[in-house]
């Protein structure tokens, strides 16, 4: 059965981006969600805010996530099937356009973390530059074969829910986690 | 690894801030080539800020780096206010000491716990460290707890430990209330011996690299970085606004970053460079609780930077307690700018090393240049040439598993951070 896809954007509730969850049991004996974090072009600060909740909530997620994917924290990263994966940062090249499109097809949800990731801003800012700003760094977009236009990525892939802010809100993060990770045991138990 | 010629890359090095790879090129047994490429993608900032009004500008520049995030504020923060004339106060100024102190707690312990710590334990993750063994299950519960006292003060300080809100041109937007006070100290006073056990961590760790280099800090009267005068350990003294006449801009083709020499050499700035020229200014309990390892300093051993951040974490309780519990906090009104044609340079001591903002502003106080220089830019080349004398010295007899996660513990130990610099690693290997 597919997993029914996640309200990206309540239309209350702007910073909210789910509905509210209460904080999911953990059963011991229940098979660990397989969890991805990506960054592509951002500032990582949401990486930060990541590991800052982290102090609060290490203990649970250890027995709850396998963290197969996450190059902020371990040095052998696995990208196959994934539950939930967390998406940082705007889209800059096509090879990250590729990249992103890869991991979409290896997981079963996808959310997007931040104000790069959600709105293509800060990292796009190129994209509303002046004329005379473009000739200046036409030249260093060309040599790194970045794309004309810094992408949201919800433009390159779909998205199943987004956790706007620069940062995100802790709390809102919280949400959408607890929230994924009910879509992913309701979908384990069908 | 048998062959005599080699070419190797990792892809991307992992545990560090941002994306970037190596290549390393070997042939005749001998090593041609270090290429340690920035492949963090160009975001512009430089570019951004022209035309930007310049009350809005050290939030943009902010954005330039999430784990920095603060510094770049501070920093921005700095450049503007030289180039209005504002001179802030002095409950400022220990506002802002606390906000860099709340910085250094959480970063440096960011890289000593999660990134560096499982090479010393033979782990993969910080969180693979085993809860059975007292030792790691005691620096498990350590490490998060250290962060959490450093993110709870800067987040009492600043408003929010990542982009702070109430750091502003001239002065601090909200001060700290009792409760928060008090909360903090409590906070601090609790992890300082989780620091102690981690400094003797790092003292104790055995992984050693040796080589010669220059080393440069902004060199304070009170060990807090933001204020102090530029000093290299070649006895080198830098004017603040002439840092552009004696840092080289070298451009690595191959690198979104830019590169930087200084007297045509390679140079080292952070933690390492700051203990080696600057520990005599330590607060007095760090330097009373720390006498023991301090005599490891200066030292040219890039692995006793981890160490030396480790001391800087002790340090930043250490004074941040005594702050607070010596200063009453009140409300003080921010001035309202008053805009001229001017220059600014700031210059502050990023929790990576020393970090430059200059800012040019119209008589309108609208941005009509600026440039930025960021401390793994400047470490970019001293860290080519420290791979290249490793793998030198590894070659023949390793596996390139072995080199490469030689390459990544070294490159970890300048804690890199590739979003200041572009803007991690990919290492290829070509023998």
């Amino acid at each position: 059965m597919p997993i029914k896809k996640l309200r990206a954007r309540p239309k209350k509730a702007k910073t909210a981006v789910l509905k509210k969850t209460a904080a999911v049991p953990v059963p011991a004996e229940e098979q660990k969600i397989r969890i991805g974090w990506f960054t592509f072009s951002c500032s990582e600060d949401n990486t930060v805010v990541m590991t800052e909740i982290m102090n609060d909530h290490w203990q649970e997620w250890k027995k709850m996530f396998d963290f197969r994917h996450v190059r902020m924290l371990k040095s052998h990263n696995i990208l196959d099937a994934l539950d939930i994966v967390f998406i940082e940062g705007a889209i800059a090249s096509e090879e990250q356009a590729q990249k992103l499109k890869e991991i979409r097809q290896r997981s079963k949800l996808l959310v997007a973390v931040g104000a790069c990731a959600c709105v293509g801003l800060p990292a796009g800012q190129r994209n509303t530059f002046t004329e005379i700003q473009r000739a200046k760094i036409e030249h260093l977009v060309a040599k790194f074969a970045a794309l004309p236009k810094v992408l949201k990525v919800a433009e390159v892939v779909s998205v199943d829910a987004e956790v706007p802010g620069c940062p995100m809100d802790p709390a809102n993060f919280l949400r959408v986690v607890n929230q994924a990770v009910a879509r992913v045991r309701a979908e384990r138990r069908s | 690894m048998h062959t005599v010629d080699l070419d190797f890359t990792i892809d991307r090095v992992t545990k560090v801030e941002g994306s970037a790879s190596l290549d390393v090129k070997v042939r005749g047994g001998k090593v041609q080539e270090v290429r340690f490429k920035i492949t963090e993608y160009k975001r512009f900032f430089t570019q951004a800020m022209l035309g930007k009004p310049i009350a809005a500008l050290p939030q943009l520049l902010s954005r330039i780096c999430g784990t920095c995030s603060n510094a770049h504020l501070l920093c921005s923060i700095e450049a503007c206010e030289h180039a209005l004339g504002v001179v802030p106060s002095p409950q400022t100024m220990l506002l802002r000491m606390l906000t860099m102190y709340g910085l250094m707690i959480r970063d440096h312990a960011l890289h000593l716990y999660l990134f560096s710590m499982p090479d010393i334990f033979g782990k993969d993750a910080f969180l693979d460290l085993d809860e059975s063994n007292p030792e790691q299950h005691q620096m498990l519960h350590d490490g998060f707890e250290v962060k959490a006292a450093g993110n709870y003060l800067a987040t009492l300080v600043a408003g929010r430990s990542v982009h702070a809100l109430y750091p502003a041109i001239g002065g601090h937007l909200r001060t700290p209330d009792a409760e928060g006070i008090a909360e903090a100290v409590k906070k601090l006073t609790a992890v300082r011996p989780a620091v102690l056990r981690l400094i003797d961590i790092f003292a104790q760790a055995p992984f050693h690299f040796d080589r010669q280099t220059n080393f440069m800090a902004l060199v304070p009267e009170r060990y807090g970085f933001l204020k102090g005068v530029i000093v290299t350990s070649r006895g080198d003294r830098i004017q603040e606004e002439q840092f552009r006449r004696h840092l080289e801009r070298v451009v690595l083709p191959y690198s979104q970053a830019s590169a930087y020499k200084h007297q045509a050499s390679s140079y080292m700035v952070g933690s390492l460079a700051r203990i080696n020229l600057a520990s005599d200014h330590l607060h007095p309990k760090t330097k009373e609780s720390a006498a023991h390892v301090l005599k490891h300093f200066p030292s040219t051993d890039v692995f006793h930077n981890n160490l030396a951040q480790a001391i800087e974490i002790l340090h930043a309780v250490d004074d941040a307690i005594e702050m607070l519990t010596t200063h009453q906090f009140k409300p003080e009104p921010v001035p309202k700018l008053v805009y001229r044609e001017a220059v600014g340079v700031g210059v502050i001591e990023a929790p990576r090393g020393t970090l430059y903002h200059e800012v040019g502003i119209g008589a309108d106080g609208v941005v009509t240049h600026g440039e930025i220089v960021v401390p793994t830019g400047q470490n970019q080349i001293n860290i080519e040439e420290d791979v290249h004398r490793l793998v030198q010295d590894l070659l023949p007899h390793v596996t390139r598993e072995i080199l490469t996660h030689e390459i990544e513990k070294l490159i970890r130990a300048y804690d890199p951070c590739m979003s200041c610099a572009s803007h991690f690693l990919k290492v290829n290997w070509d023998a």
